[in-house]
This record gives structure tokens, sequence and C-alpha cells, in this order.
């Protein structure tokens, strides 16, 4: 887990470093499911909302809502204010040097997709090739795909290991003259790796290509500091951060998003329109095209606000010590078998019990009110590299506790009765 | 847990445990790919036929025992029906597995083991795994693709 501070944080008595007391700002989680207490333990699927993030959406929506950047109106005003308040509060969140590099997008899913469209179609050529790693979620593979396709630059993939670790030796073999885009991930969804970025970025410019980080697991658990990292490109959801679905950002330095093309065209986006030819609209509203999310934006802003209280230490303490509890819990279980064993982990648990599908433990777990994910995560490559066809998947953020994980061991332990 | 038992019934676990025609089967005339992307679930049906006769059929794949079962029971059941038999029993499984007003009452009646199936009505998420087995046999009958999906 790295504990290292980012310099965007403020530091200070104030932080909150009693976690536990945090569980009980998730008004979701005060409920029984199937008779026994929720144990939420899919959020790298997505994260469940503080009653603050719900909070501001409904003032937004109750007292402030208006099209934004457009009227002359009071309410239009307050819209705008909220929604490039929300932008100031990301760019310190992920330290970015000013707002014009903060791209509001649906997730990251859209981030990739802007980045390898845009920038793709601009500089990729044939033979040239998109370095990803064999960990990616598909929508970090698929973009590069398409792109590839159009362009006739290949995707190439960096190999793993076993432990589910990237293979540091084989990305460096991957680089190349011919390596123009790396397209990594920050954490792996499928096996909770954090990958040593920094050092792959440095890496990677040291041949001349440009890097995307795909952050949408690390934003709720690391500080992010694009400065320190020197990453071009950033791309993370709101949703996996305790803010709402449909938000999320890209970070791109200025100088490239500046000399990018235009992603999604329409209002917005334009300075001047005729039919003769249109002028483009400054960053970031180059990339904002059309009406945005206002209210997920203002509500990002407020999950924002509510990670930023949170001390950085004592999060990832909390995070690593059910980690570990977890972890050793089900290495002892008889036929437990642990997929992505990294030394350097984000809280996610990836495991089968054979000889039971992870299908069948998913249904049977969810009888002891236990929500976690099974299947191949969006992550085919990385399931095919082990042999497998799915995994189940437990993973952690600040809400969860002990308890949630006993459950989870209980239902385990059921799910061997069944199948013994 | 009573619930649970319901869906992992003893015919269920012990078809997953040993399925029944598992394998491929070299002189198959129709081979048809099943897929669940949901679970990463995938199965290929091997058929022979005589005439309008089932006269052998295999299947090969992973997937979930509610999958395992089903394709397990699916084969030992059709193996030697006709293929009219085929498709109408086709028919009323997916009523069984899925539509509102199927009484569950009388599925033991005709169907026999394949009842069993009847347990995944309460969870709706767990359908596609049971009718995986028979969108492919489906396929396989009426020469449709080659290649079947739950999405």
């Amino acid at each position: 887990m790295i504990t290292s501070m980012s310099p965007s944080k403020p530091r200070g008595r104030d932080l909150i470093t009693d976690i536990a007391s945090l569980r009980g700002d998730f008004p979701v989680l005060q409920q029984q499911v199937r008779g026994r207490p929720l144990a939420y333990l899919d959020s790298a699927a997505s994260a469940q909302r503080p009653q603050a993030v719900i909070d501001a959406m409904v003032a937004q929506d109750s007292h402030n809502h208006a099209n934004v950047h457009r009227g002359v109106h009071e309410l239009s005003e307050r819209s705008t204010d909220a929604y490039e308040g929300a932008r100031t509060k990301l760019r310190r969140f992920v330290n970015a040097e000013s707002t014009d590099e903060i791209i509001f997008t649906s997730g990251t899913t859209e981030s990739i997709n802007l980045v390898a469209a845009s920038l793709g179609t601009q500089i990729l050529a044939p033979e040239d090739e998109v370095l990803v790693t064999r960990m990616e979620h598909h929508s970090n593979i698929v973009p590069w795909q398409l792109i590839c396709e159009r362009t006739g630059a290949k995707v190439v993939p960096a190999p793993i290991t076993k432990e589910g670790e990237l293979d540091l030796d084989g990305f460096r073999r991957c680089l190349t003259k011919r390596t123009k885009i790396v397209a990594i991930t920050h954490v792996s969804n499928a096996l909770g790796t954090i990958n040593p970025i920094k050092e792959l970025i440095a890496l990677a410019h040291d041949v001349g290509a440009l890097v995307l980080v795909d952050g949408a697991q690390a934003a709720a658990h690391l500080p992010i500091d694009v400065q320190d990292l020197d990453c071009d490109f950033y791309a993370l959801s709101g949703h996996k951060m305790f803010g709402p679905t449909g938000t999320g950002i890209l970070y791109g330095k200025a100088t490239l998003l500046d000399s990018m093309p235009p992603y999604k065209s329409g209002g917005e986006m334009i300075l001047t329109v005729s039919f003769e030819g249109t002028r483009f609209n400054t960053l970031p509203h180059k990339f904002e095209a059309g009406t945005p999310n206002i209210t997920g934006v203002v509500g990002l802003g407020a999950a924002v606000d509510y990670l930023s209280a949170i001390d950085p230490d004592a999060l990832a303490d909390h995070e690593h010590e059910l980690l570990d509890y977890a972890t050793d819990a089900i290495k002892e279980i008889p036929g437990a078998r642990l997929i992505g064993t990294a030394s350097s982990k984000a809280g996610v648990v990836s495991f089968l019990i054979d000889p039971i599908h992870a299908h069948d433990l998913g249904t049977i777990v969810d009888r002891e009110g236990v929500a976690i994910r099974t299947g191949h995560h969006c992550a085919m490559p990385v399931m095919e590299f082990f042999g497998i066809a799915a995994t189940a998947r437990a993973s952690f953020a600040l809400y969860n506790n002990r308890d949630d994980i006993e459950s989870l061991l209980k239902g385990i332990r059921i799910a061997q009765e069944i199948f013994k | 847990m009573n619930e649970l038992q319901d869906l992992y019934r003893e015919v269920i676990l012990d078809h997953n445990r040993s399925p029944r025609n598992f394998g491929e089967l070299d002189d198959a005339d129709r081979i048809v790919e099943g897929v669940n992307p949901l679970c990463g679930d995938k199965m290929t049906l091997y058929l022979k036929l005589d005439g309008d006769k089932v006269e052998d059929v295999r299947f090969t794949g992973t997937g979930c025992a509610i999958s395992v079962a089903s394709s397990s029971l699916m084969t030992e059941r059709i193996k030697g029906a006709t293929t009219t038999e085929s498709l109408e029993l086709f028919e009323r499984i997916h009523d069984m597995l899925a539509a509102p007003d199927f009484d569950v009452a009388t599925a033991n009646a005709d169907l026999e083991k394949l009842a069993a199936l009847s347990g995944v009505r309460e969870y709706p998420t767990r359908v596609k795994c049971a009718s995986l087995a028979w969108h492919a046999l489906k396929n396989a009958l009426t020469g449709s693709e080659a290649k079947v999906t739950t999405e």
C-alpha cells in the first residue's frame, strides 16, 4: 500500500483519522439484505455514496439547477459556479497545474476513448505501437484496438508474472522507438496490483512515448499527484470514489490537450460557428461538447471534499489491515487459490474455492447479505493468463470492517457445506 | 439455507460432480457453441442425428454448477428423443425457468429429473446459467447460428 503523501493534500490535525467512524456516513450500508446486515464487498465495481454527496446533488437539483456557461440569470450563475468549483476541487485532488487540464467526462472509459480517438488519430501511423499491459481492464484495451485498426498501428501487451505483477523486464523490452503511447493501469481491478507507475512513466518517456494512466481503481485509495508522476494523461471515474455514476475526469497536460483535435462536437466546445468554418473553444471546454452532467459533477466535487478530509495514511492502514485479514483467512480455506498476490496491493482479493464455481459462490454468499463480484471482471486476458474463466472478488473501501469479512467467510463455509 | 437447498438440489450437485455425456463426439453432425458472457461460461454441444432422432449427444465446457448440471440433465433426457420432442422440451424448460405463470407443481410429472432446475426461478440472475445448454440445443436443431450467447 502506498503511503506517501501528495503535496496537494492539506495535512493537519483536522484530517479524519478514525476511519471506522466513516461507515455511518453511508446510508445504503445501514440496511439488512436477505435478513442479514449488508456486507458490501464490491466497491471495485462501484463504491457507495456518503450522505454528503447525496445532499450536494439534492441541493443542486432542488435550488440551483440551470444550464452552465450560458445564461445571464442567477441560477445559471450558481450552476456554473458549482460546476467550475468542482473542476477546481478535481484539479487540487490530482494536483494538476491548471483547471484547463481537467476535462469532465462520463468516466474512465470515456476519458480513455477521448485520448484514443483524438490523440490516436493525430499521432499513430502504420507500424507504431500502443503498449498496454496484460492486466488492463477491457476499457484500456478495446479503445486502443479500435484506433489501431483505423491507423494501422498495433496494440502490444506487456507481460505479467504469476503473482499478477507487471514483468518489469518484459515491459522494458516492449518499449521501442515504435512505442508512441503507453496505457497502463495504476491499480488492477481484477488482481489488486498497484503498479510502480512513476517508474513506468519515466521508462516510457525515455523512448519518447506519451503515457495514459487508468486511475479508476486508485482514486478512492491512493493519493494522486499527476505532476509528481509526470504522466501525460490520467483518467478516473466518480462512482469508484464515492461520487455518482456518469462522472469522471481526464487530466491531460495542457500543451498536449491544446494541440489535440476535438473528440465530440456540438455546443459549448466552439467559439464561433459559420458555414465557412468553426473556431473551437479553449481548454477545457474544447473537449466538453453538449450540456454536461451538471448535478453529477457537483456530486463528484462533494466526493472529492469527502475524500480530502480523510487522512490518507490512516485510510491506507485501514484498507491494508482489511486486505491482510481477508487474505490470511481465505488462504487457510481448503481448496482456496488466490489470484493476484503482488507485494503491493490495493484492497482487492480475487480467489477461487475449488471445486466451487465463482458464480455459485457469489449466489450463496449473497444469501448471507454479502455482495461480491464474480466473473472475469472485464479483464479476460487476465483470466486467460491464469487459465481460469472467472474468480470471486471481494473488494474493500473505507467503510468496510472485519464483520463484513466474517460474513463472507461464513458464506464460503456454507458454500463448502453444499458442495462437499 | 432452505432456499439455497432448493437451488442446489441433490440431482443438480450430482450432475455437476459427475456430468453425464461429457466429452467430444467425433462423428457429430451438429456442433454448437454456447457462451454466457456474464460469468465466462462456455459450452460446446455435439449432436448426432439419425433422421428425426437424436442418436447421440455430448457436451464439453466449463461452467457453474447450474450450467453444467443443466447440460448434463439435458443430454441425458434428449438422447433417443425425436427433434420435435426435443424442441417441445426446450419450450417447456424455457417456461419452467422464467414464465411467470408456470405451475411448478405440474413440472415433476412430465419433466421428472429436469424439474430440479425449477429452483432457478427464484434466482433471476441464474436463469441464463440454466438456459445456456437449451439455447444451444435449439440452435443445433433449427440450424441457426453456430454460436449462441445468453446476452
